[in-house]
């Protein structure tokens, strides 16, 4: 008896099928991800504890930044303090081969931290603790640059790790 | 299928109507016409031509002409005229007047209010934070004030666009709500759920240690409290692009729309969707768990589905504009398109720079992908593809119907309106390129390259291309904006009998026909904010929980 149309979502067999492509792509993203993620060991920052920006000269280790030798030509830590406009330390050495984990915090703005050719990349935040760490398998200079605009002299913070042969 | 129903009798906007939608399209182009003059000293400054030092008129340090660049054109022109036009949209497409037209002119009026207050200290270089204003950086207190009035001026704007679309429901029990009146409001209730966050962070957090009530503030916790907000604003301007690309652009180019059903189950998802996904701005962030970072990465990738049933849907309705223009074959509907049309040729050139800035997306989204990018230029690179693009080309197109119906006046020049969008679209093909390409070399955003003392020699090329094409957009928008401003200056006016209407498009098929559940707000409401608990929750509770006001202000 009713006039009422016949209500459904009506979908196109095209649209049907562009539905399923889009579907399969982004399941096939996420299993790049979850590859990259464990097979390939590229891991993003996660929480590594707090710290009070304010008291970092008499805290150790942020009171003493610089490169720790764990394993000798082999596994190494630096821990850099975030300042404006410059890193503590500036300039590191470290044999080729080395695994190195990079620790970093600021004593004042927030920063960044993004080591050329590598996969470190990461905020330096006031407050926070950030780490990642890359291995050095060719000799030549790396630079860490500050990638948060963090005043007038942004610009110019980078610092500098030299692999040596 | 239903070929041609019965229209009803059109309401057309009364002169106060259009006064008040104008308004905001004339405070929404002064924005930009100042935020862009910005833009190509920027990017030739990293062509190694700095003119800070010479027009120090205009701003004394690159990062005060960055802050005025992103906050005018980002935050400014988009949302004066979004408010503006989706408040055309909503009467338009109910047929009715605003439900109380004062709670709309209150709204107006408090987002100008804070706008100029806001200003003040931008242009006083008390406020180089940039757009994203992260503490403990600090600014002038008139600078979050201000942003504070903005954003809860657009919130009652939202209100009366709410109060509007339920005044009609209750007259018209039964129908299927106008597509593009339920779109206009789905996107304000989706902007006013997302800027809780920014609003929060401003009040709770940044105010209170500015005005010294506290020690200071937590800088992670601000982060979060910011992206909350950050990414939803995104939709907040796209959503009105692809508003005008699924009902409005179709008719321009003489079609109908594709898919009411689908159009509507695209814009819930993106209520639902837009917000819970935050974290992958901070995927490089240092006091959010990782596990929480791929959650997110995953709804994010599942918000990028409706944009790619988007892409389906709109190309549909072109392809079916473009054969009933005669167009054959394959690609042949593409040549029927109307191209000399400026508002069709610079949305048409919208969408397909937006499947650029679609799969930048995806690719952003990707979890420890995004270390190879994070903060680099690539990112500016990927939003001018965006904001830049599909919104901003959108509005322009918009603005070439908007303004000679507001005014009854003919479009100036449309061959040069349509030629710009040419340059325009030319000048960011070459611009985001370049800095798509320098990110994934290294590039920091945010920092002029040109002074930079770690920027090697072989990036020179690409840094010169960056100059050479933020200096061509300028163009296409400078363009646009002498021809808005001598349209509606003129003093000659359109014939009764040629006026320009408001482009909405029919469906194919009956809306009737459009199933109950994709034309009610209470399950996409709810199923809006359980997801938003469930991603936000845990994480919000224990970083409030946990918050330390150790970080005092610093002065930039």
């Amino acid at each position: 008896m009713s006039d009422a149309p016949e209500q459904n979502i009506h979908i196109d067999p095209y649209e049907r099928t562009w539905i399923r492509i889009s579907i399969g792509f982004l399941i096939f993203f996420i299993i790049m991800i979850v590859v990259a993620g464990l097979a390939l060991g590229i891991q993003v920052p996660t929480d590594e504890g707090r710290v009070n920006p304010n008291t970092l000269d008499a805290e150790l280790p942020w009171s003493e930044p610089g490169l720790r030798e764990i394993v000798p030509g082999e596994e190494y830590e630096v821990y850099i303090v975030a300042s404006r406009f410059s890193f503590n330390p500036r300039e590191i050495t470290v044999p080729k081969g080395a695994k190195v984990t990079f620790w970093a915090t600021s004593s004042d703005v927030q920063h960044g931290f993004a080591l050329e050719g590598t996969n470190v990349n990461m905020m330096v935040i006031p407050g926070q603790v950030s780490k990642l760490s890359a291995t050095f398998d060719e000799p030549g200079e790396y630079n860490y640059i500050c990638h948060e605009y963090c005043g007038l002299g942004h610009a110019a913070m980078f610092g500098t790790v030299t692999v040596e042969s | 299928m239903i070929e041609d129903r019965v229209t009803q009798p059109t309401r057309e906007l009364t002169r106060s109507e259009k006064r008040f939608v104008g308004i905001h399209v004339i405070f929404a182009v002064a924005a930009l016409s100042i935020g862009i003059q910005y833009g190509p000293m920027q990017a030739l400054e990293h062509a190694g031509l700095d003119l800070y030092p010479k027009m120090s008129f205009l701003a004394s340090s690159y990062y005060q002409g960055l802050t005025l660049h992103g906050v005018l054109n980002a935050l400014i022109w988009t949302t004066f005229f979004i408010t503006g036009f989706l408040t055309l949209v909503v009467i338009k497409g109910l047929e009715r007047p605003l439900r109380y037209p004062w709670l709309n002119r209150i709204g107006f009026w408090m987002m100008v209010v804070g706008l100029f207050t806001a200003a003040i200290p931008i242009l006083g270089n008390q406020a180089t934070v940039l757009y994203t204003f992260y503490p403990p950086m600090e600014a002038s207190a008139l600078f979050y004030i201000g942003l504070v009035l903005v954003v809860v001026g657009s919130w009652i704007e939202g209100y009366g666009m709410y109060f509007t679309f339920y005044a009609w429901r209750k007259e018209n029990p039964g129908t299927r709500s106008p597509f593009v009146a339920l779109a206009a409001v789905i996107t304000m209730v989706m902007w006013q759920i997302a800027t809780i966050g920014i609003a929060s962070e401003i009040l709770a957090i940044i105010l209170p240690s500015v005005f010294g009530w506290t020690s200071g503030t937590d800088p992670q916790l601000s982060r979060t409290l910011f992206w909350f907000t950050g990414h939803p604003l995104v939709y907040f301007w796209v959503l009105p692009a692809y508003l005008s690309w699924y009902a409005m652009l179709p008719k321009q180019v003489g079609g109908k729309m594709f898919s009411d059903s689908l159009a509507r189950l695209v814009f819930w998802l993106f209520l639902i969707l837009s917000t819970p996904l935050g974290f992958h701005h901070q995927f490089a962030d240092p006091g959010v768990p990782a596990g929480w970072k791929f959650i997110h990465a995953l709804l994010t990738l599942g918000v990028s589905f409706p944009s790619l049933l988007t892409l389906f849907t709109v190309v549909a309705s072109l392809e079916y504009g473009g054969r009933k223009r005669g167009g054959k074959g394959l690609f042949g509907w593409i040549r029927a398109l109307p191209w000399s049309n400026p508002s069709v040729v610079w949305q048409l050139l919208a969408g397909l720079l937006f499947v650029f800035g679609g799969i930048g997306g995806i690719i952003n989204a990707s979890y420890n992908v995004n270390l190879a990018l994070h903060n680099t230029s690539w990112v500016p690179g990927h939003f001018h593809l965006t904001v830049a693009s599909a919104a901003t080309m959108s509005f322009v197109g918009i603005s070439f119907w908007l303004v000679p119906y507001l005014t009854g006046k003919p479009l100036w020049r449309p061959k040069l309106a349509a030629a710009a969008a040419w340059i325009y679209f030319g000048g960011m093909v070459i611009f985001s390129n370049a800095m798509h390409v320098i990110g994934l070399l290294g590039a920091p955003r945010r920092t002029p390259l040109g002074t930079a003392p770690y920027v090697p020699g072989e990036w020179a090329g690409h840094l010169w291309r960056i100059g050479f094409g933020g200096t061509i957009m300028w163009i296409g928008l400078m363009i646009f904006i002498v021809v808005v401003a001598v349209t509606a200056l003129q003093r000659k006016r359109l014939p009764e009998d040629q006026l320009v209407e408001v482009p909405i498009a029919e469906s194919i098929r009956d809306p009737q026909m459009t199933p109950e559940w994709l034309d009610r707000w209470r399950p996409w409401l709810i199923a809006a904010v359980v997801l938003i608990l469930l991603s936000y929750g845990p994480q919000l509770y224990e970083q409030i929980t946990q918050i330390q006001l150790t970080s005092p202000g610093f002065t930039p």
